[in-house]
């Protein structure tokens, strides 16, 4: 059931009896003795089947999510376990989340020279394209590395990284092992005595992964070592910084890429500019068959070894994430340039306490794949070109205001264009047979703080769909416009309230122009919350990994609690 | 099965003899400082003045309110008792070359580091952002919050002075 194996759990037991002894004899509680901390949290809903809104019958009637952490941290050395138990996992994450267990744990010595870690690691070479290692609860992602990870600066400036290992999956472990080596130059450092004084930072990097999977194909020849290496550059001046890093994977047959025996590229671009009151940001990347797993017949967000990350805004506010973007693993070519700035206290735009502006425009299009004639049924090639732009996938004109008006009054106000192509980012298929999606959308955000510690929050936001008469045969699709209001009160720092209406106003389908209604309340003391709701949540999209997954609508109470200790 | 329920009895039984929580060293991680070079977590230090560690992300609402809210009074804090703020930011790299922007632009006078593969983040055990420690002048963690509501940082401040006064923190 667990992967923890029995020297493990032995090894667990001596860390654990060696530190109870210490922790007896001296009864004076002294951080020398080392720390124990953790975090807890469990999500639990009841479900009420709806079929109106698309909710189905859940057999259990009720699900839940937890996990628990336990860390213990004595000067240079630190070990950790995290437990993790589904009964069973809720709606809208991968059922194969089954049962509980330990899913981690990990023991580790750091010192400047040395740095040890065994057992589940997070890692991250450079910006990712070539390895990270992440977990992050709210999604179910972790593709922890179960292994060894060695760290070691010999030099003032130079980092050298080296892991071995195989990914968690789900109860179990990926059948690759994964490899891997990385080197961090900071040339201010290396050379102090020359540049000590120098206004100009550089920094290099390079990186080199490579991933063994037994090749039991009984047609095709497959790469049973695929190796993936990027170099990067990182300079930074006063305010200006600039960073580049390129990646390529050797040929890579997979599910991902329909088998094909084509090598991957990646690179990504920033540039920013920031000074006080202004900034300017621009991202580009360009992706090309870049999707790297320890299994070669995985898919979704399961055993992915890189990052590719989106370039698109990351939205907070539900209707402008209602259509959210997720990196193409198979080629995209995406950008966003974002100014910032902020009217000064006491200008006339900016008023006693300033406004600040955002503009941000991001785009992601695909790749224009020419096919090459060596294909066979089972074995496929293409080539691309640096200068072809393929099908538009997203586009979002984003315009945020911040102003504070009095001590008392705040507002955000938001308007964005969107472009959205669903059969692409949502069902993985240049011809699934929707229509392109175009929605303008605003949201007034307004905050009315009455006491010292007591506020009123209102959020109103629209979504207007340009395609409105769009019908589809999935409920799991949004539909047409949407109107929403959220009002939160929050009478002491403790406790708050909320009342939120999505109201699909504009759904094709008369009968299916629904009021989503949901109350919540909460209380946070210190480190600890617990949060309740009830009402009816409409389906949507997450997007993890560069893959998207849908949420299917819910009715329900759900309680929520977390803890820090 | 069983042993599983034999290791967490122990870790249990382990957690009432060492006391977990208040009073506690920042435990060791490696961040990114904005020029690109390295800090560890446990060099943070203030000369014996408190200093508060604010977890925050570019995409959190809340977070930004939070540390908008301080920054208007900052300067007063700072002179007052001396306090520092460290913003630990854990955007990850989609959003991490924003942390910048968004500090500048705001005009923010924090000391800001990077922790974008979050290793800092689940040393310190942090759920969700915003989540706020305080760190009295021995470099002990005495006070942690986690979300932002209106007013919160008057509450911060208050445990602040008291904790430069001796007093006990309040929650």
């Amino acid at each position: 059931m667990t992967v923890v194996t029995k020297s493990w759990k032995a090894l667990f037991c001596i860390f654990i009896l060696s530190f109870s002894k210490n922790s007896f004899a001296q009864e004076n509680h002294s951080s020398d003795n080392g720390s124990i901390h953790g975090n807890f949290q469990f999500d639990a809903q009841y479900y009420q089947p709806d079929s109106l809104i698309g909710a189905p019958r859940v057999p259990e009637k009720m699900l839940s999510n937890a996990f628990g952490n336990i860390n213990y941290n004595k000067g240079n050395f630190s070990a950790g376990m995290r437990y993790e138990a589904y009964n069973n996992v809720r709606q809208g994450f991968d059922a194969r989340y089954k049962g509980n267990g330990i899913v981690n744990r990990f023991a580790r010595y750091k010192t400047d020279l040395l740095d040890l870690t065994v057992g589940n690691i997070y890692e991250q070479f450079g910006s990712g394209l070539t390895f990270r290692t992440y977990y992050e609860p709210g999604l179910l992602y972790d593709n922890s590395l179960d292994g060894i990870r060695v760290i070691s600066s010999p030099l003032k400036g130079i980092t050298l990284k080296g892991l071995m290992g195989k990914q968690r999956y789900f109860f179990s472990e990926g059948v690759g092992i994964v490899r891997g080596g990385d080197c961090d130059i900071n040339i201010n450092e290396l050379f102090d005595s020359l540049m000590r004084n120098s206004k100009t930072h550089i920094m290099l990097g390079g990186s080199f992964v490579s991933k063994y999977q037994a090749d039991l194909d009984p047609d095709l020849n497959l790469p049973q070592n695929v190796g993936n290496y990027g170099g990067r550059i990182n300079i930074i001046r006063e305010g200006l910084s600039f960073m580049t890093e390129y990646a390529y994977k050797i040929n890579d047959p997979s599910s991902d890429n329909k088998f094909s025996f084509k090598s991957g590229e990646a690179i990504f671009t920033s540039l920013s500019y920031a000074t006080k009151g202004f900034s300017f940001l621009m991202q580009g990347k360009r992706i090309d068959n870049m999707s790297y797993r320890s299994d070669r017949n995985e898919s979704l967000q399961s055993l992915l070894i890189n990052y590719l990350p989106a370039t698109t805004k990351q939205h907070t506010y539900s209707m402008l994430a209602l259509n959210p973007y997720a990196t193409q693993l198979r080629g995209e070519l995406g950008g966003m340039a974002e100014i910032q700035y902020k009217f000064k206290k006491g200008s006339p735009l900016g008023g006693k306490y300033g406004t600040e502006v955002t503009i941000n425009y991001s785009s992601a299009n695909g790749l224009k794949p020419i096919g090459v004639n060596d294909s066979t049924t089972k074995m496929t090639f293409y080539k691309t070109n640096y200068s072809d732009i393929g099908k538009a996938y997203y586009s979002d004109f984003f315009i945020e205001i911040n102003k504070k008006f009095t001590k008392k009054w705040k507002t955000t106000f938001v308007y964005s264009n969107q472009f959205y192509n669903r059969n692409t980012i949502q069902f993985a298929a240049d011809n699934a047979g929707y229509k392109n999606l175009k929605t303008h959308i605003g949201v007034a955000d307004i905050t009315y703080k009455y006491a010292s510690s007591a506020s009123i929050r209102l959020e109103m936001q629209g979504l207007f769909a340009e395609n409105n008469k769009m019908v589809s045969n999935s409920n799991l699709v949004a539909k047409g416009s949407w109107a929403t209001a959220l009002l939160e009160w929050t009478p002491s720092g403790n406790w708050f309230f909320a009342i939120y209406d999505q109201y699909n106003y504009g759904n094709p389908d008369k009968s299916l122009q629904i009021h989503y209604y949901l109350g919540t309340f909460g209380y946070n003391k210190d480190a600890h919350r617990i949060q309740i709701s009830y009402g009816k949540q409409s389906a949507g999209i997450f997007c993890v990994g560069g893959v998207c997954r849908t949420v299917p609508a819910s009715n329900g109470i759900t309680i929520s609690i977390t803890s820090s200790f | 099965m069983k042993k599983l329920a034999i290791l967490t009895i122990l870790f249990l039984s382990f957690s009432v003899f060492v006391k977990a929580g208040d009073g506690d060293k920042i435990p060791s991680a490696t961040l990114k400082k904005l020029d690109g070079s390295k800090i560890n977590s446990n060099t943070f230090s203030n000369n014996g003045k408190p200093i508060i560690i604010s977890f925050w992300a570019t995409w959190c609402k809340p977070c930004k309110k939070e540390l908008d809210a301080i920054a208007e009074t900052y300067p007063e804090w700072v002179k007052e008792t001396g306090v520092k703020l460290i913003a630990i930011s854990i955007d990850d790299v989609r959003s991490s070359s924003k942390v910048v922007t968004d500090v500048k632009t705001k005009g923010w006078e924090y000391e800001v580091y990077l922790d974008e593969n979050q290793d800092f983040k689940r040393a310190m055990n942090v759920n969700n952002v915003p989540h706020t420690f305080i760190i009295d002048g021995n470099g002990l963690i005495v006070w942690s919050h986690n979300s932002y509501s209106e007013g919160d940082e008057d509450k911060l401040y208050e445990n602040i002075k008291a904790l430069i006064k001796g007093e006990k923190l309040t929650h």
